[in-house]
């Protein structure tokens, strides 16, 4: 069980819609998670620097909020790793020929009214329900 | 300037990820689970997102050109490709198996939580496979 959690995850969400508002005026790129990624597994892009210092901010702030202490982030996971590896290698195939994942597909392209987007992000939540579906109520868990 | 600029629009996406509740895999896991512990709450992340970023990018793109850099740099590709659809649908089964996305588990790193570590390892692997692959299934044109 989660908590149902309206309006942390309205406000947390617009957030990252600012996130995707600034990078966009200030470097001119979408803010998709899997793009900026790319560019920094071999052949590294040219324009690496933008792209190193995203990700360090967006690993930073939550070691921020949560190491001053005042706000514990809720995380759960019971996920044996081996299939933290497995589903790890799915996930870097699958948004490198998908181009994109939920920030760049689901935020940043349905927001620019893109056909692929639009297409790709009915196509991963459809996959990803049926396999929480076959997960957790065929399968009985992972272990 | 510009690497400030770029680290503050991370930062702001790592604390959109970690209030939302898209950094805690259960949560994300529990968003598909219609037939089990539901938790729309999600539906909220997504929603605030996609409301800031349609606007903002409306506003955004009007301007000729991003503040550091000559010009946007949007996707121009249109067609539903094969690899697009294939590639959305495997995304989807390793985020349904893991709860993680690209980036929700970036963030999780600040968190220092292991699981993350060894997700975005094996991601990140991922990308590279997929990246040589591509180049072996398309090879270069004959010059």
């Amino acid at each position: 069980m989660t908590e149902f959690t309206p309006l942390a995850s309205l406000v947390g969400g617009m957030l990252i819609g600012l996130s995707a508002v600034l990078l966009m005026a200030l470097h001119g790129r979408i803010a998709g998670m899997t793009g900026i990624l790319s560019g920094l597994v071999a052949p590294i892009a040219p324009d690496w620097s933008w792209r190193l210092a995203f990700l360090a901010g967006a690993v930073a702030a939550p070691a921020l909020i949560t190491g001053l202490g005042r706000y514990t982030i809720p995380f759960q996971t019971n996920l044996p790793t081996p299939w933290l590896v497995i589903g790890g290698l799915i996930v870097g195939i699958g948004v490198h020929f998908g181009s994109g994942c939920p920030s760049g597909h689901g935020v940043c392209g349905i927001a620019r009214l893109s056909r692929r987007s639009f297409v790709a992000t009915a196509v991963f939540m459809a996959s990803t329900a049926v396999t929480v579906f076959v997960v957790r109520h065929l399968l009985g868990g992972l272990s | 300037m510009r690497i400030v600029a770029a680290l503050l629009a991370g930062a702001v996406f790592g604390t959109g990820i970690a209030i939302s509740g898209m950094i805690n895999p259960a949560k994300v896991q529990n968003f598909f689970d219609f037939a089990g512990t539901w938790d729309p709450s999600l539906a909220f992340v997504m929603g605030g997102a996609l409301l800031v970023t349609f606007i903002g990018y409306r506003l955004v793109l009007k301007r000729p050109a991003p503040v550091f850099d000559t010009s946007f740099h949007l996707p121009a590709k249109q067609d539903l490709d094969l690899p697009l659809l294939a590639g959305a649908a495997t995304f989807g089964i390793g985020w349904g198996i893991t709860g993680f996305c690209p980036g929700g588990s970036i963030p999780a790193l600040g968190l220092a939580e292991p699981g993350a570590l060894v997700f975005v390892a094996s991601m990140t692997c991922g990308i590279a496979v997929a990246r040589l692959a591509r180049g072996w299934l398309q090879p270069s044109p004959a010059t």
